[in-house]
């Protein structure tokens, strides 16, 4: 295949518990201190959302009501990235704006399911019990800040992002898959714009338990990603990421300055098997080897400390001991559908200060980086299935 | 120019290989024999008690043997299903080898009650049951299975790993326009070059009790319970909801050059696709229907043709007071005083609203309807409505000469697409 034109990334809109933005971010990380609640949902950990002033991005109260709380941090985000963008309100960009969001859903009301699970066991008839309580107990309105798609929903709404909306799920795969497929479109003429990114609101007990079922949860002892060994799990973060994507033709008639340039993303789906994950990304790094300049190249790595995922990861890395590794999650934790653009957004900014955040690891995966960044490429890997790859450029 | 590039110069994309499950049966020959005899598969609903509910009905897929159950492991059935139709009637591949991605429209993927109770019970919680309860129970490691059945890409991977597609499967949710979404993506990978077939797919086997009280409470189904097949009225003046229901779709898309090489018959062409999103309400389109119409003319366009070339509309149809009006006004905006006299018919009267599914099966059916040259009827549509004047083929099959289709999906969230369909490469 012909080699696709690249994207540049014009808009970036990022949340977690470092706070908001990109120097709150550049700032959180250079501190290498990661840090996480380990009481609230003990024995789990989760890196709890720094607290938003929603009027900034979401100003009507009536919206904020209707979302639950991974909608309100990704249209939150998506806000600071059109700002960032500087197409916020430009109803003439926004109006052919595409948008491809990666979302999870499904937020419980934990309250009504545990009245629901302590009667049924006692009805007479559960059936008629269950219908009763759900059709007295539900909002009406809960059902729409469930829907995977009503993210998109609410971002098309309080920003006016209207081209196109298109919702991918499949956790970390979606996140992936979103910003491959709007490089893709871009690149090829399909589109000229892009909002691409997603959310997550990892204090949840219900997802929790989604996550336990698999025994991937960390438990009892925080620790950086890389320093959580063969039997390691994920700390669930909150967190929202989205990134404007946009053709240099249109960037540059409408004077936009990039952050970086898109310039690949590989994304697959291999049947795990021990060592395939190695093996994957290996292939992948292999097919961007000819453009690496392994001077200047980091790796911003989208490992979560999940056994053995993160582990295979650093079997990989092991192969490439002069590159300067980061792990994002060991400070925001793992968010499983925004994690990739994400760290894309933080290969961004690398690339345009030249420069990374210091080590947050003991195990010796991360070390210091005194030469300057000019490339990063930025993995991620799913806990169960899912491989992708991305290559971040300076915008020529 | 090649013949196998369109107007604008990209690859052309056919139809090979088509697929179907509904409440009607499994398969296409079944499906068409009774979409066309104006059969109704809404039924009253066996799956799960209905008491105190004010609606009892939909088109359930009960002939399905789904063990354990759950709506993602009928989804995944159905899926299987439709896409085993569709790849078989192409030939294209080998057995678990099919050379191109897969794109599937799904509903979102969640645990349900039953999971809930099973998890409850295994917690030894006597009294008050939280979720603390469940993770202690999730803690033991006896419900892993759980893990992979609840991911939400759980039945993507299910396909991608029987079907040997290639590369990451898409999972996609654009609410009800899903199915067309799929197809939509499809489309486009090709018309990059990316690959020269892609497996789309839109299934839905969600109708559980709190998915029907979801919507039930958001005053969108019908509840003329008796007799279940009278209840699903587009466009009638009487309408008062959809009928929820279940159903796969399956295509197999190709480039029309990579079908010719083969010798593959071609079922049809996938000439444009028009999407645009809507930012009035969660669940209501703009009043004015400016992205309705921009959607419908924005598939028009890219499929390089103009409203008079629009032979019939495959409706989105879904018998809600809101929706039939919204899309009579959106049709008639873009066909003019034509609409009149084009025929727009709507499945859901007989299949119900498929959901996810919607966009892919009824993009089969329109495909059928081109191939036949014969219009399923829009039943129940007993009492007109002054305000739709629209020829909805009301009652019976029609035959009639028809070249270019469209079919319209149109979802919660503000979410349209278009599909333009064509008999054959023009």
């Amino acid at each position: 295949m012909a080699e696709a034109r690249s994207a540049w990334i014009t808009g970036i809109g990022i949340v977690s518990c470092l706070g908001e933005g990109i120097d709150a971010h550049w700032d959180g990380l250079n501190a290498a201190s990661p840090q996480a609640d380990t009481t609230t949902f003990a024995p789990y950990i989760v890196h709890p959302l720094s607290p938003l002033e929603l009027d900034k991005q979401i100003p009507k109260k009536g919206d904020q009501r209707q979302m639950e709380p991974w909608q309100r941090i990704g249209t939150y985000a998506a806000g600071l990235a059109l700002d960032s963008a500087g197409v916020k309100g430009q109803a003439d960009i926004l109006s052919h704006m595409d948008m491809i969001v990666a979302a999870g859903g499904g937020e419980r009301d934990a309250s009504v399911d545990s009245i629901v699970m302590s009667g049924l066991p006692k009805a007479a008839d559960p059936d008629a019990y269950l219908n009763e309580r759900l059709m007295s107990d539900l909002r009406p309105t809960l059902f729409l800040a469930q829907l995977s798609n009503l993210l998109a929903g609410n971002i098309s709404i309080v920003h006016g992002v209207t081209g196109s909306s298109r919702t991918f799920m499949g956790e970390e795969a979606a996140g992936v898959d979103a910003v491959r497929i709007a490089l893709s479109r871009i690149a090829g003429g399909q589109s000229d714009i892009a909002l691409v990114g997603g959310a997550h609101n990892g204090e949840r007990k219900d997802l929790l338990m989604l996550y336990e079922f698999g025994g991937f949860n960390q438990k009892d002892r925080f620790a950086p990603v890389w320093d959580r060994g063969s039997a390691g799990g994920f700390a669930l973060g909150s967190l929202g990421a989205f990134l404007v994507l946009e053709s240099p033709e249109h960037a540059r008639a409408r004077g936009a300055k990039p952050f970086a340039a898109l310039r690949t993303v590989l994304s697959d789906n291999v049947k795990r098997a021990p060592g395939s994950v190695t093996r994957t990304l290996g292939r992948m790094w292999d097919s961007l080897a000819p453009r690496i300049d392994p001077a200047h190249v980091a790796v911003m790595s989208g490992a979560t400390g999940a056994s053995p995922a993160t582990v295979e990861e650093r079997d990989f890395l092991a192969g490439h001991p002069d590159i300067a590794v980061r792990a994002p999650g060991s400070h925001v934790g793992h968010a499983p559908e925004p994690q990739f653009p994400f760290n894309v957004a933080l290969a961004a900014v690398a690339v345009s200060r030249g420069n990374l955040f210091p080590p947050a690891d003991t195990t010796g995966v991360e070390r210091p980086m005194d030469r300057s960044v000019k490339q990063v490429v930025v993995t991620g890997v799913g806990h169960w299935r899912g491989e992708g790859m991305a290559l971040v450029e300076p915008a020529a | 120019m090649s013949a196998n590039r369109d107007k604008a110069g990209r690859p052309i994309v056919v139809v090979t290989g088509m697929g179907m499950v509904t409440s009607l049966g499994a398969g296409k020959a079944d499906n068409w024999a009774k979409l066309t005899a104006g059969q109704s598969g809404i039924r009253e609903i066996t799956r799960f008690g209905t008491q105190g509910l004010k609606t009892r009905i939909a088109g359930t897929v009960d002939f399905m043997d789904v063990e354990p159950f759950s709506s993602a492991a009928l989804s995944s059935r159905l899926a299987e299903t439709a896409a085993e139709e569709a790849i078989a009637e192409s030939g294209i591949g080998a057995r678990g080898d099919f050379p191109g991605p897969l794109f599937l429209a799904v509903p979102p993927i969640e645990v349900e009650w039953p999971h809930r109770q099973e998890l409850a019970a295994a917690s030894g919680a006597n009294d008050t049951v939280t979720y603390d309860d469940l993770l202690r129970a999730g803690a033991t490691g006896r419900f892993n299975a759980m893990h992979r059945r609840f991911m939400f890409g759980s039945v993507a991977t299910d396909l991608a790993e029987r079907f040997g597609t290639k590369g990451s499967p898409i999972s996609l949710s654009t609410a009800c326009a899903s199915g067309a979404s799929a197809i939509q993506l499809g489309v486009e990978a090709i018309r990059r070059g990316e690959t020269d077939a892609a497996l789309c797919i839109g299934s839905d086997g969600s109708v559980n009790a709190e998915s029907l009280i979801r919507f039930s409470l958001l005053s969108a189904l019908s509840v003329h319970n008796d007799p279940p097949e009278a209840a699903s009225k587009p466009f009638a003046k009487n309408r008062d909801g959809f009928v929820m229901a279940e159903g796969a779709g399956a295509l197999v898309l190709e480039s029309l050059e990579s079908a010719t090489a083969r010798g593959a018959k071609i079922l049809g062409v996938v000439a444009g696709c028009g999407e645009k999103a809507d930012s009035f309400h969660r669940t209501r389109s703009s009043p004015d229907g400016k992205p309705i119409i921009g959607c419908i003319a924005s598939g028009l366009e890219d499929a390089g043709l103009a409203p008079d070339d629009i032979d019939y509309v495959n409706a989105h149809g879904t018998g809600t007071p809101e929706n039939d009006k919204m899309e009579y006004l959106g049709m008639t905006t873009v066909f003019g005083e034509r609409m009149k006299r084009i025929p727009i018919s709507s499945n859901k009267s007989m299949i119900g609203h498929t959901l996810s599914a919607a966009g892919a099966v009824e993009a089969v059916v329109t495909l059928l309807t081109l191939a036949h040259q014969r219009i399923p009827p829009t039943i129940n549509f007993d009492v007109p409505d002054p305000g739709i004047e629209l020829d909805v083929v009301p009652h019976k099959a029609r035959d009639a000469s028809m070249r270019h289709a469209i079919s319209n999906s149109f979802g919660f969230g503000g979410q349209n697409v278009s599909l333009v369909l064509s008999r054959e490469p023009s």
